[in-house]
């Protein structure tokens, strides 16, 4: 896997290898010219490292996506923090919170008008499932049910290194991407 | 002495009630309730908020009830000028098709999203009441959840995800001469030019929805939508144990985590009478004053970033680290703590949490200075606050706004002092108080509401006795039946639990007031007329946590 | 005179040979054809690079104002951050919008750029680095750059978003009351020097003490610190951001604007700020000038053997520094605070000024 190195964290210490081998060889299994496949690393190195997120917090975790923002955890470290609050102009939409019936609608909204490519983080057990209040008649029961996510942050809330593991997980997962021909399934 | 002049007092209250209403049944149980019948509501409240000697002019809870055979409301009262006095109102309607009341929300006007809460959870509409739309649920959602008899099959109530419009207009029921009559009024003039601030706005601190009508950069109108958070903490309550409902109170107003907790399981030790180490009320103190900085530096933080200065929001959010440090060092969590339990604490302090807590306190007595040259005498600043936001203290009480922004406003509402709960009665400490009413003086309360606390800590962290940090609980805690409530001073003011027992393990209703309801209801009037960009900095010197309105 | 000593590492003598050699194989239409595209490039890519650094830049040095470490991934110490946002941004979708005036909604972004690439053409960055000399220079700046507002304003009216609409009628009000001071405040100079040529105004600034801002002291330093304040206000930058106040209208007049041509908003916004303190350098600071001050050979040696475009780099970077610490520092103004600064207190102060600084020049109280 030799364009899927992030800074910091070597390849064998994050979790998941397999899930995104499997991803890979599924996306290139029908083989791609040096030339296009080149176009697409910088592509890729360029989306990758400059994931601007739009944070939809709406309870708990959206303080820790506040305290990552801050100076010790310092999001900008990863060219994360130009959060931008249209979503037409954000890469990462970052579900933070609770989603309920009444809220569904309107993320469903926001996630319809920012522009491709999108990634959805689902940070946080609420955002996951339902959390703790999953038997309640007004949670929705995790994001999914709205909108695709990429990748899901346990806890509740997340600590904000926790949150890094999730977003350096998108990372990995843009990297591997295939822009120029992606129809070629 | 003191204690005698209060029974006097009440005992006077009492005549007067019964003189007003000879029909009402008093009972003297953990405060005085008082049961009427429905149509003789108004006049004993109209009696208790006129009195002359002791007004009750605030409402602490609004309570909606479903005892099954009746539908009732309960009415917490309390007085402005001594908070220890306090009241209930009970008052129950039979027709379950249509239940009927009368609306107090004239005479406190925090009855007005409490009553439409009410409406929407429980289905009893309100005769008189302006706007009878339903807060927090949707307008078109079938049934009244808070109810007994409600069906949760989600496919009476499917998930929607095609945006609504929102329209605009409130059903009210108005008492005519010729009877009760129904009609829909607008709630905007027809060329008002509407936006919405929120649900997702990056200033509205959580998903609060401000439907705004503009003159320019005026503020004409607000008109509060909330429930986009809406989680139905309570009734999910109603079906778990109080151990197991104890994590919930954390998620509500999670800046004030550790003290709403406290409110919880003070009232369960209460009701069940289960006695706290002095070990255990000594750390509850020290970490709710902790919870109660970092509270206020988020606050601080977030009103500077409101406000355009950036800056300060990073500095706020750098010392909140410290006390999170703490928090993590003795439970695990950073933000949610889940710290109390019922009977103690859930772990002994660490072995140096002295040593850190000190380390903490002379930082932070530095930083205070720091954040007041960067940013309290900002000209800027000054300008965008000082005269911004008046809330009169009238206006205040009547909203039931409490906490750091009441007492912005002059008034002494500080539960702490007026209903010392836990050791706060052995700690000396200020009740920091301003009468300029603007959002300057909710700033600056709040910034010296965090010395107050350094110094409360100051005079426990060395004292803490030696013992059992929890005390030995049944596995299963029932408690007695009869009604509960617990007030405490959470960072926004006054949070109040209510608990009603039939006997069971588990609660037959629960109830949290939720301090930042009374701030966002009082927005619409003290924003009138300041600038849009004003809007943002007064709700930022408010403070309100959206999940703690939603529940 | 000590400025004709010869700078081994100036670029005149390259600008100089490549013209004569152009001319001498082809006639003088081709040769300045090919001149013209060849400044274009340079000055599009000069454009580019300078708006990437700038951004990295600033993404730093906030980070270093609010104890963070900032971009530090992509590239030693995160340098090349800004060249990732823009592969990303120039791949990025642009959405068609439903119910926006299309032909507005898509010009706006190109008013924008094209008027701050305007400004950016006219400026002097050294020594023989100057593209066009006007007579009229001076007014040439001020005029082109006040371009961009019809963009902006363009933009939010043709997005048909509320926010938007705040956004670009506060920026209208704002941009035509600081340009009336940033105006005057550079008229004042244009009174001092007797010209509105910017080379003229440039080379009469040799010495330190005849730097404009020295030479006119009080008026010039009253000037100079109106026009920064002005100055800083056209950029639309904290505490002046209320057409895109994060906190009150999400993204301001630009909210509706997604990829390249939300890139475009972006890149004006810094080259802007970047303008701003060049005009500033240009007209008060000396220029391309290195630091000069009579008597002191060799002091005057050793700073000539600096390049000028280093001297005007430096100078214009000391003066965006400046504006990025204000911006980090202060909180945002109300509307109605930010005309008031402006029509209460910066305009008199700036027609007094002006006046002072006539009646300076007419007696010759300035240092000659």
């Amino acid at each position: 896997m030799k364009n899927i190195k992030i800074k910091g964290i070597a390849y064998d210490e994050f979790k998941d290898n397999e899930y995104l081998e499997k991803y890979v060889e599924e996306l290139r299994s029908h083989g791609v010219n040096l030339v296009v496949g080149a176009l697409d690393d910088l592509i890729n190195w360029g989306r990758s490292n400059s994931l601007w997120p739009l944070a939809f917090a709406t309870s708990c975790c959206g303080i820790e996506f506040m305290a990552a923002a801050a100076a010790r955890h310092d999001l900008a470290r990863f060219g994360m923090e130009v959060t931008r609050n249209s979503p037409r102009q954000a890469d990462v939409i970052i579900v933070a919170g609770t989603i309920v019936n009444k809220m569904a609608p309107l993320l469903k909204r926001v996630y319809d008008q920012m522009a491709e490519p999108k990634y959805v983080v689902s940070m946080g057990s609420c955002a996951i499932s339902g959390g703790p209040f999953v038997n309640s008649y007004y949670v929705v029961k995790g994001v999914d049910e709205v909108i695709p996510v990429d990748v899901y942050v346990p806890g509740c809330p997340p600590r904000p290194e926790a949150l890094f593991y999730g977003l350096m997980q998108l990372q990995r997962k843009v990297k591997v991407e295939r822009f120029l021909f992606k129809g070629n399934k | 002495m003191n204690f005698q002049a209060g029974r006097l007092i009440m005992e006077k209250i009492k005549e007067i009630i019964l003189a007003a209403v000879p029909e009402a049944i008093l009972e003297d149980k953990q405060v005085l309730t008082v049961t009427v019948e429905a149509d003789q509501l108004r006049l004993l409240a109209k009696t208790l908020h006129d009195n002359k000697e002791l007004p009750f002019d605030f409402l602490s809870q609004l309570i909606g009830m479903d005892w099954g055979d009746s539908l009732g409301v309960l009415y917490l009262l309390s007085s402005s000028a001594d908070l220890s006095k306090q009241l209930l109102i009970k008052t129950a309607v039979k027709d379950r098709q249509n239940p009927l009341l009368y609306t107090v929300s004239d005479i406190w006007e925090t009855a007005n999203l409490n009553e439409r809460e009410v409406y929407a959870f429980f289905g009893i509409r309100f005769i008189n009441h302006p706007d009878m739309r339903r807060f927090i649920l949707n307008d078109d959602w079938h049934g009244f959840p808070f109810r007994k008899d409600y069906d949760e099959d989600p496919a009476i109530n499917p998930l929607s995800l095609e945006s609504k419009e929102i329209v605009d207009v409130a059903p009210r029921i108005i008492e005519t001469p010729n009877g009760l009559k129904e009609e829909k009024v607008p709630v905007f003039d027809k060329d008002d030019y509407i936006i919405n601030i929120g649900p997702q706005h990056p200033s509205m601190h959580g998903v609060m929805h401000f439907r705004t009508s503009l003159e320019g950069e005026i503020v004409k109108k607000i008109d509060v939508h909330s429930g986009y958070i809406h989680r139905g903490i309570e009734k999910l309550s109603e079906k778990l144990t109080y151990p197991q409902i104890l994590h919930f109170t954390d998620r509500l107003d999670y800046l004030s985590a550790n003290i709403n907790r406290h409110a919880l399981c003070m009232c369960v030790e209460k009701a069940a009478s289960i006695e706290i180490p002095e070990r255990a009320e000594y750390i509850r103190v020290i970490m709710d004053e902790l919870n109660r900085i970092e509270s206020h530096l988020l606050a601080w933080a977030c009103m500077c970033n409101d406000l355009g200065a950036i800056t300060a929001f990073i500095y706020g959010m750098r010392e909140r680290e410290m006390i999170l440090d703490i928090f993590e060092k003795t439970s695990g969590g950073r933000l949610i703590i889940n710290y109390n339990v019922v009977g103690g604490v859930m772990f002994d302090i660490y072995k140096d949490f002295q040593k850190d807590t000190k380390a903490f306190i002379i930082h932070m007595r530095e930083s205070l200075k720091e954040y007041h040259r960067l940013f309290s005498g900002n000209v800027i600043a000054l300008g965008r606050m000082v005269g911004i936001g008046i809330m009169k203290k009238e206006d205040a009480v009547s909203y039931g706004v409490t906490g750091p922004a009441g007492r912005g406003s002059g008034w002494s509402c500080d539960l702490r002092k007026y209903l010392p709960y836990s050791i706060y009665d052995r700690v000396e400490f200020t009740e920091v108080i301003r009468t300029e009413c603007d959002s300057y003086a909710r700033y600056l309360n709040r910034l010296d509401e965090i010395e107050e606390s350094l110094k409360i800590i100051e005079q426990l962290v060395d004292n803490i006795p030696e013992g059992d940090f929890q005390a030995k609980t049944k596995a299963i805690i029932k408690i007695p039946e009869g009604q509960y409530f617990q007030r405490v001073e959470t960072a926004r003011g006054d949070f109040g639990v209510f608990i009603e027992s039939h006997g069971d393990k588990n609660p037959y209703r629960l109830k949290f007031r939720s301090p930042s309801m009374a701030l966002v209801s009082i927005m619409p009037l003290i924003c009138k007329g300041e600038k849009l960009s004003d809007l943002i900095g007064i709700g930022g010197s408010m403070d309100y946590v959206i999940p703690d309105i939603d529940r | 005179m000590l400025l004709e000593i010869s700078h081994p590492l100036e670029l005149f003598k390259l600008t100089a040979w490549l013209d004569s050699m152009l001319r001498s194989l082809m006639p003088d239409w081709g040769a300045l054809l090919i001149e013209f595209v060849l400044i274009g490039l340079v000055l599009l890519l000069a454009y580019a690079v300078i708006a990437l650094a700038l951004i990295y830049i600033e993404r730093k040095i906030t980070a270093f104002f609010q104890c963070r470490l900032g971009p530090n991934r992509v590239g030693k110490y995160g340098i090349i951050q800004s060249v990732a946002d823009m592969v990303k941004i120039l791949l990025k979708e642009i959405i068609p919008i439903d119910h926006v005036d299309k032909i507005l909604f898509y010009l706006a972004p190109f008013f924008v750029i094209v008027s701050s690439m305007l400004t950016f053409g006219a400026l002097p960055f050294g020594n023989g680095l100057h593209v066009v000399d006007f007579n009229i220079g001076l007014f040439y700046l001020i005029a082109v750059s006040s371009l961009s507002i019809i963009g902006v304003l363009l933009a939010g009216w043709s997005s048909n978003n509320k926010y938007s609409m705040i956004g670009a009628m506060r920026s209208g009000a704002q941009f035509i009351s600081y340009e009336l001071s940033a105006g005057l405040s550079l008229m004042t100079i244009a009174v001092l020097s007797g010209s509105l040529q910017l080379s003229t105004i440039v080379e009469s600034q040799t010495y330190v003490y005849h730097w404009n801002l020295f030479r006119g002291h009080i008026p010039a330093l009253i000037a100079f610190v109106i026009y920064l304040i002005a100055g800083h206000a056209e950029t639309n930058r904290g505490p002046f951001d209320l057409p895109e106040a994060e906190s009150e209208l999400t993204a301001g007049y630009h909210t509706e604007y997604s990829g390249l041509q939300f890139g475009f908003f972006y890149l004006a916004e810094y080259l802007n700020m970047f303008i701003i303190a060049g005009i500033a350098t240009t007209v008060f600071l000396g220029g391309w000038n290195p630091v000069q001050i009579e008597g002191w050979n060799g002091f005057n040696e050793v700073m000539n053997w600096i390049p000028s475009y280093v001297w005007f780099f430096a100078k214009t970077g000391v003066l965006i520094f400046l504006s990025l610490w204000v911006r980090w520092t202060f909180p945002r103004l109300r509307i109605d605070q930010l005309l008031n600064l402006e029509w209460k207190y910066l305009l008199p102060i700036n027609l007094v000024n002006l006046v002072v600084m006539a009646v300076l020049v007419v007696f010759g109280l300035y240092i000659k």
